[in-house]
């Protein structure tokens, strides 16, 4: 239903005319569909989207970028990413670090928990390489979210460098973003869009621990507890709202079970087993699923 | 006050490297699959399960500041704003609204 209602606004006023449009709308359409049983994006038109968020799908790279700035701005992550670094910046601020330093910390580690790790690390006089690993482990997150980001936007002959800036833009709310709107859009600009998110909560998340950091004194005494708590809150919500195939969210509920068990028993590398032990066991599900639906 | 402390070369050492050599390792690992593969099924089961994993240690084993709210509370406001997630139309912004309020109710209510 939106999908065609969409398709025919733009080809009517489509700068590159009626009739091309109307065949690029279609051979989306294909490539949309031919992904149906992965990504499901039809589902985007009906369920788990904010009402405000922006419809009309792109037509160049510009375009597609825009569509990522706009959608960066209508998305709960605006409020998310701006909380989480006011909190920052104020934090860095307890340990005596600049605001400079400060604010490049957000543009180059661009991962919350790992900052806060590095900040107290280093202000507390941890040994350096202990507080490289503790970033490190915070950070594996980052790799699988990468590796399943890829498909979804590059195109067969996409050379590598393009792909660093998507890479380094990707957090869990850049992530979640383009797995929900990238698959409507046309291939060939995805990687435009994943910019336009990526720049965007980047951007202001770096002006955000520079404000936060002036706003330290003034800040109510419950800022950083809630300022540190939007993270769990808003990975939770936003990524149990991507997760519309089963192999997701089992995923999602056995590592909510299998995390605490392995932090609690203080195993190593707690987070990093709990990602392959809980993303193998839903993976098994959803292949044991899958083989009892194809013998009916 | 120690020497590592506003060191740009202890924030590219310690935090930026550390940190960013896993997105690299996604490119290298990432480029040559299929967006219909089964390791790609898998790799997002790994990435969701990982997400969670992370939402139970802040929540468990919080940094700083939230170590200083009761752990009820917090367990207890990320279960509150996981409803409302799912009572208002699964909008994360809700579920993220109703989960800080929470939060910050419990906070003041049963101050330590």
């Amino acid at each position: 239903m939106c999908g065609s209602a969409a398709e025919a606004t733009e080809a009517s006023d489509h700068p590159i005319g009626p009739r091309r449009a109307a065949f690029a709308a279609r051979t989306r359409r294909m490539l949309v569909l031919t992904r149906m049983p992965i990504a499901e994006p039809f589902a985007l038109c009906d369920q788990g989207r904010m009402p405000d968020t922006p419809a009309a799908p792109p037509g160049t790279a510009s375009e597609a970028f825009l569509f990522g700035l706009r959608s960066a701005v209508t998305s709960v992550f605006v409020f998310v990413i701006v909380f989480t670094y006011i909190g920052f910046g104020a934090l860095a601020h307890d340990y005596g670090f600049s605001v400079g330093w400060a604010s490049l910390s957000t543009a180059l580690l661009w991962a919350g928990p790992a900052q806060v790790i590095l900040v107290s690390g280093l202000g507390a006089g941890t040994s350096l390489i202990e507080v490289a690993i503790a970033v490190s482990l915070s950070s594996v997150r980052l790799l699988p979210i990468v590796v399943a980001l890829l498909p979804i936007i590059k195109r067969e002959n996409t050379p590598p460098w393009r792909l660093v800036t998507p890479a380094h833009f990707m957090a869990v709310a850049v992530w979640v973003e383009t797995m929900r709107l990238g698959p409507s859009l046309p291939r060939a600009h995805r990687i435009a869009f994943c910019n336009g998110v990526g720049l965007t909560l980047l951007t202001l998340g770096t002006l955000a621990t520079a404000a936060g950091y002036y706003m330290q004194a003034v800040l109510p005494a419950m800022f950083a507890a809630a300022a540190m708590f939007i993270t769990p809150i808003s990975f939770l919500t936003s990524t149990a709202r991507n997760a519309r195939l089963l192999l997701e969210k089992a995923a999602l509920g056995l590592g909510l079970v299998i995390g605490p068990v392995l932090a609690f028993s203080r195993v190593e590398f707690d987070l990093l087993w709990t990602g392959v032990i809980g993303g193998t066991l839903a993976y098994v599900l959803h292949r044991w699923r899958r083989k009892r639906g194809a013998k009916p | 006050m120690n020497l590592a402390m506003n060191s740009y070369l202890a924030l590219v050492l310690v935090g930026f490297l550390p940190s960013e050599i896993w997105r690299w390792l996604g490119i290298a690992l990432g480029r040559g699959l299929d967006e219909g593969s089964e390791i790609i099924l898998w790799v997002r089961g790994v990435a969701t399960a990982l997400v969670a994993a992370v939402v139970a240690k802040i929540v468990l084993f919080p940094p700083g500041a939230l170590a200083g709210v009761p752990l009820p509370v917090r367990i207890a406001a990320i279960g509150c704003g996981f409803l409302a997630f799912l009572l208002i139309r699964r909008s994360a912004f809700a579920g993220v609204l109703v989960g800080e309020a929470a939060l910050i109710a419990g906070a003041m209510l049963f101050a330590q």
